[in-house]
């Protein structure tokens, strides 16, 4: 049972060259990408289970020491859909962030904020049978970075999405609703779209939240849908 | 008007710290209990034991050294670990095809230690030579580059991929050179003359 993905829309995509993120100007390909037929080599990727992860590897504000990290206590949740609006079931989500300072904890970040010793900034999970997930953190601070002098990226949380196959492969950032650092961020910029950034700040959900405890922001991220029909894939000489 | 389906979500890159979700003991810290991708093929599946070394370079020929790259390739027979493979049901146990690795922090080489995989069914019953399918972020890179590598010491030449290739010169930034019994080198060029071909797939 093989079926081919939708054809990605590389003008919703920033390209790879958006001169304003400075670091893309010698990171960009010049030349066109080959475009391939899916085989098995693009459909299959690798599959993940409960097995391989922790109990609290979708909680941020306890998975580092158990004790509890300072900041805006938040919960993130969502579905993973595909195009055709068919939950993705068993997805591997992984996200990292800055603690509430704007601070990464990584041997890189020289950033002045202090580190939290209570916040790693990583978590991950898998989407339930209705492409359901959540996590549980602080949120992150807007950190400082050097495109032009004064740069500033707005909260965001870095998001690393494995559906199906290699063909859905992707990594993308949240935003938070209002955020008002938005229009000067120059990594957000590299999307042309307006209405695409948009898809990619999640709104305040007061439903969701917790009384006295957290607030909930909501991200529904879409993967490429597949067409209904198959193609064959003979084995060799069968 | 045609019919307009949902949009998939837009990418962003993965900026400088990319380890810290995917590699957090690169990043200098412990979380979780397992990494992901740590362990392509583990001892007693059957198969050659390959190490690859390379780098990825940018436009000025610099490697870079925040790079972290994910590789997926099928077992000694051609068969992926995955739900449509076919012959999934005869893959190894301990055979994911899955590996995930960075360019050192201050040297910029990236190691692969995996088994060698086979020959791979192909569209329209077109064999696909032995391959790795390889995925690439980093800080700077604003959606994810996906390439593959061959191998230097297979029959290459009626591959429907390379095939593709229209400059023939190209066709060599997809195939690794041989450092060694087993060993391989495998450089990707973001840029210049020498630019790896990267694949919209
Ligand atoms: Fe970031």
């Amino acid at each position: 049972m093989t079926a081919e993905y939708f054809q990605r829309d590389r003008r919703w995509h920033p390209p790879a060259y958006t001169p304003d993120y400075k670091t893309t100007v010698a990171r960009s390909p010049n030349l066109p990408l080959l475009s391939v037929e899916n085989s098995l080599s693009e459909i299959t990727g690798p599959t993940f289970s409960h097995a391989g992860l922790g109990p609290l590897d979708h909680d941020l504000i306890r998975n580092f020491t158990g004790e509890e990290a300072i900041g805006e206590r938040t919960i993130v949740h969502g579905r993973v859909l595909d195009q055709n609006g068919r939950p993705v079931k068993g997805a591997l989500l992984e996200v990292w962030q800055a603690n509430a300072g704007g601070r990464y904890r990584h041997k890189k970040d020289g950033y002045l904020a202090p580190v939290d010793p209570n916040f790693g900034g990583c978590g991950r999970c898998l989407t339930d049978e209705d492409g359901y997930y959540f996590f549980r953190t602080v949120k992150p601070g807007a950190y400082p970075f050097r495109s032009f002098s004064n740069s500033w990226r707005m909260a965001h949380i870095h998001f690393s999405i494995f559906g199906a196959g290699m063909t859905q492969r992707l990594i993308t950032q949240m935003y938070f609703e209002g955020d008002p650092l938005r229009a000067q961020d120059p990594i957000a910029n590299t999307v042309p779209d307006q209405a695409a950034i948009d898809r990619l700040v999640a709104p305040l959900d007061l439903e969701a939240s917790v009384p006295l405890d957290s607030l909930a922001y909501r991200f529904d991220i879409v993967l490429r849908g597949r067409r209904q029909t198959m193609f064959e894939n003979k084995l060799e000489g069968a | 008007m045609p019919l307009e389906y949902p949009k998939e979500t837009p990418s962003q890159t993965a900026g400088p710290f990319v380890h810290i979700g995917m590699m957090p003991r690169v990043a200098g810290f412990e979380v979780f209990e397992t990494e992901l991708g740590q362990v392509p093929a583990a001892e007693g599946v059957p198969g050659t034991r390959i190490t690859i070394e390379g780098r990825v370079l940018d436009g000025t020929g610099t490697p870079i050294k925040d790079a972290l790259l994910e590789i997926w390739h099928a077992d000694a027979e051609g068969r992926y670990a995955h739900p449509e493979d076919p012959r999934v049901n005869e893959v190894h146990e301990g055979f994911t095809g899955f590996g995930r690795c960075h360019t050192d922090l201050d040297t910029g080489t990236f190691t692969i230690e995996t088994i060698k995989p086979g020959v791979i069914p192909g569209r329209h019953a077109r064999p696909q030579a032995p391959h790795l399918n390889i995925w690439i972020v980093a800080r700077g890179i604003n959606i994810g580059l996906h390439t593959r590598m061959y191998f230097p010491d297979e029959e290459n030449d009626d591959d429907p991929l390379l095939g593709m290739v229209e400059h023939l010169h190209r066709r060599a930034t997809l195939v690794a050179s041989a450092t060694g019994e087993n060993a391989y080198r495998f450089d990707i060029h973001l840029q210049g003359p020498q630019e790896t071909v990267f694949l919209d797939i």
